[in-house]
């Protein structure tokens, strides 16, 4: 069994997300273990990129943080070689296309396969166009992660179906980041999933709070929380060990009550 | 082939969330673009309302000062609005009412698509906002107060490089929020499919109106057809028409701003890689990692990080060549146009006709340069003073 279906089995998974050497590479790499060990079940890892278009301000930001400190590719996959030596966390890379492919796809899929990381998510490439990746995802064993969002409807048979790892539900329009109500009808949207497929689905775009994130997982495997986690790092920069691992007990809490 | 290719290039590389969108214009325009009815009032548009044809002016006092080549210019600065752009903004705009759209969203560089798109959505009553960046609207105050007066918003865009590129990525972030009643009218050839498609369609009037008006005036073809290249629809605009006649040279002209080899410029085919971006597989100014580099231009719009798919197959196949003009070339060019023809170009435009002066006079009297004057320079007017240092007081 992989480390992904491990992270659903038996519960409901815990999905953070932080931006990759936001504010630097030294911080990620503190933070990934630590945040395992206060109950994250998944860890996504943005690759920064200069023109983030599915992200809202504070990611956006983020991206701009890790950037003009530096970060790159390949000192994410040194860290990220560190961290496989502390933690059995199933780690997943969030990226747009562009990083990817002006890399190299195939070097860039090796590398991730040799550094442990386990899936990728590309927010970028659609259905449509995911055989750009998916042969090189294939040949090294690393998930392709799919997203259907609330304007899929027809879409979600097609993609469910070659779905693989988990399912990425998207519950609103628009970009990344908080919102105080999430408006689409989520279990309706994850009941069409299961009418194709079992795959786990885990919610994500625009949860923050305990509440929002025991809704959410009452109606699917799991959240994903990005932004809540990133403006924690954008405020506390350095110092958001603490801030960020007390932020996800919190959460964590909150989801477990929901089995 | 995957939909929306040119040859490997194009695509449809965009969220999740906005296939639906594109799949939605996809399906109307594959309606519409057969549809007599719908061509008919776009005709009647482009007549009656832009001013089109447009003028195939020989320059007679530039070709021969320059001594070579006969040069005719394609005055699309004389169209409502002074460019190009409101060819292919009353396409989209009568689509997006065709589709029971109520609102328009746009991006813009210089402001001319951006007042393009401003104008039409004023006589087709809808609601527009156009995004622009934060430096863009400092180099083109003028326009934005154009579009204010035509009923648009304008949404300063300060993230990133604050430029083209920027205001792009805002207009596609605000359209993945709100699609139920808005249409993305795209300014140039790029994007995910089908904008690369819609727009040529939409500005290939341009290379048709050449081809007659030069056979009326010589029986002949040109030899070369010049054009300025920001995301490339004037230039595949005027192109489109002549791929098949493979006696006619196609030469695009990309803004290299302080130069090719300094940091300085937009130079795409002379100095990107390809990449994926903007919701294309494509040509872009970019560093090693994929980061998208800021690029610089004297021009607003051409000040672009990347070119569209169609222009990066032309390139592959060598069916159009690309050349960089500097700033310094496209401003002398500015001048020489005003004061030999009278004819003040967009900067933009300048920097076609800074290539053209240099090859005219390499060619024979007998053969023919048509330059696609994308835009008139008014906006440029007081840029092009500060360039000079000259301090203006309106
Ligand atoms: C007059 C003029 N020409 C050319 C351009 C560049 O766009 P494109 O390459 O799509 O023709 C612009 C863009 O703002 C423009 O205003």
């Amino acid at each position: 069994m992989s480390r992904i279906t491990k992270a659903f089995e038996n519960k409901k998974a815990f999905i953070a997300f932080i931006t990759g050497g936001d504010p630097d590479i030294e911080t990620t790499e503190k933070l990934i273990p630590a945040m395992a060990e206060a109950g994250a079940d998944l860890i996504e890892i943005g690759i920064p990129f200069s023109d983030p278009v599915a992200e809202g301000s504070v990611i956006q930001q983020a991206d701009e943080r890790a950037l003009k400190n530096g970060c790159t590719v390949d000192k994410l996959f040194d860290m990220v070689s560190a961290v496989r030596r502390k933690t059995d966390i199933p780690l997943l890379f969030m990226t747009y296309l562009n990083p990817v492919y002006v890399y190299g796809k195939e070097k860039f899929l090796c590398r991730c396969k040799q550094c442990g990381i386990d899936g990728m998510i590309v927010p970028d490439m659609p259905f449509e166009e995911k055989d750009e990746l998916s042969g090189e995802c294939e040949d090294y064993g690393v998930d392709l992660i799919s997203m259907i969002a609330p304007t899929s409807r027809e879409r979600i048979d097609r993609i469910a179906k070659e779905a693989k790892g988990f399912l990425y539900c998207v519950s609103s329009l628009g970009v990344t980041g908080v919102r105080s109500k999430i408006t689409t009808d989520m279990g309706e949207m994850i009941r069409r999933v299961r009418e194709v497929t079992n795959i786990p689905c885990a919610i994500g775009f625009g949860i923050s709070t305990p509440e929002q994130a025991a809704h959410m997982a009452q109606l699917s495997d799991g959240v994903i929380v990005g932004s809540a986690i990133v403006k924690l790092i954008g405020e506390y920069g350095r110092e958001s060990l603490k801030p960020v691992t007390e932020y996800i007990r919190r959460l964590k809490k909150a989801i477990k009550l929901c089995l | 082939m995957k939909t929306g290719r040119f040859g490997d290039y194009g695509g449809q590389f965009i969220p999740e969330t906005l296939m639906k969108a594109v799949k939605e214009l996809s399906e109307a325009y594959e309606y519409y673009r057969n549809n007599a009815d719908f061509q008919k009032e776009l005709e009647d548009l482009l007549k009656n309302y832009a001013g089109r044809p447009s003028l195939l002016y020989y320059a007679e006092k530039m070709t021969r000062d320059l001594g070579g080549a006969k040069i005719y210019l394609k005055r699309e600065d004389l169209n409502h609005t002074g460019s190009h752009k409101i060819n292919n903004v009353l396409g989209q705009i009568l689509l997006a009412k065709r589709m029971g759209k109520k609102r328009v969203i746009a991006e813009t560089g210089a402001g001319q698509h951006g007042v393009a798109t401003a104008t039409a959505a004023a006589l087709m009553d809808m609601e527009c906002k156009i995004f622009m960046g934060q430096e863009d609207m400092e180099r083109q105050a003028l326009n934005v107060f154009r579009m204010e007066l035509l009923g648009a918003t304008v949404q300063p865009v300060t993230s990133g490089t604050r430029t083209l590129k920027d205001a792009v990525n805002e207009t596609m972030r605000e359209w993945s929020t709100r699609m139920e009643d808005t249409l993305y009218v795209l300014g140039s050839v790029m994007g995910p499919h089908p904008y690369p498609t819609i727009v040529r369609d939409f500005q290939r009037i341009i290379g048709k109106e050449i081809k007659e008006q030069l056979m009326l005036a010589e029986g002949k073809l040109p030899d070369i057809v010049i054009a300025c290249v920001g995301g490339g629809s004037n230039a595949i605009g005027a192109f489109h028409e002549f791929i098949e006649d493979t006696s006619v040279k196609l030469i695009g002209c990309e803004a290299a701003g302080l130069g090719v080899d300094t940091p300085k410029n937009a130079a795409t085919i002379a100095n990107g890689t390809v990449g994926i971006f903007h919701g294309m597989k494509s040509f872009f100014c970019q560093d090693h990692y994929g980061q998208i580099a800021p690029v610089y231009s004297i021009s607003a719009g051409l000040d672009y990080p990347g070119i569209g798919p169609e222009h990066a197959y032309l390139y592959d196949t060598g069916r159009a060549k690309y050349v960089p003009v500097t700033d310094a070339e496209a401003v002398s060019a500015f001048e020489y146009l005003s004061r030999t023809e009278g004819i003040i170009p967009a900067i933009e435009s300048a920097h076609a006709v800074a290539y053209a002066r240099k090859l005219a006079p390499t060619m024979e009297k007998d053969q023919i340069i048509v330059i696609n004057l994308s835009g008139r320079g008014d906006k440029d007017v007081a840029a092009i003073a500060r360039y000079k240092g000259v301090a203006l007081h309106e």
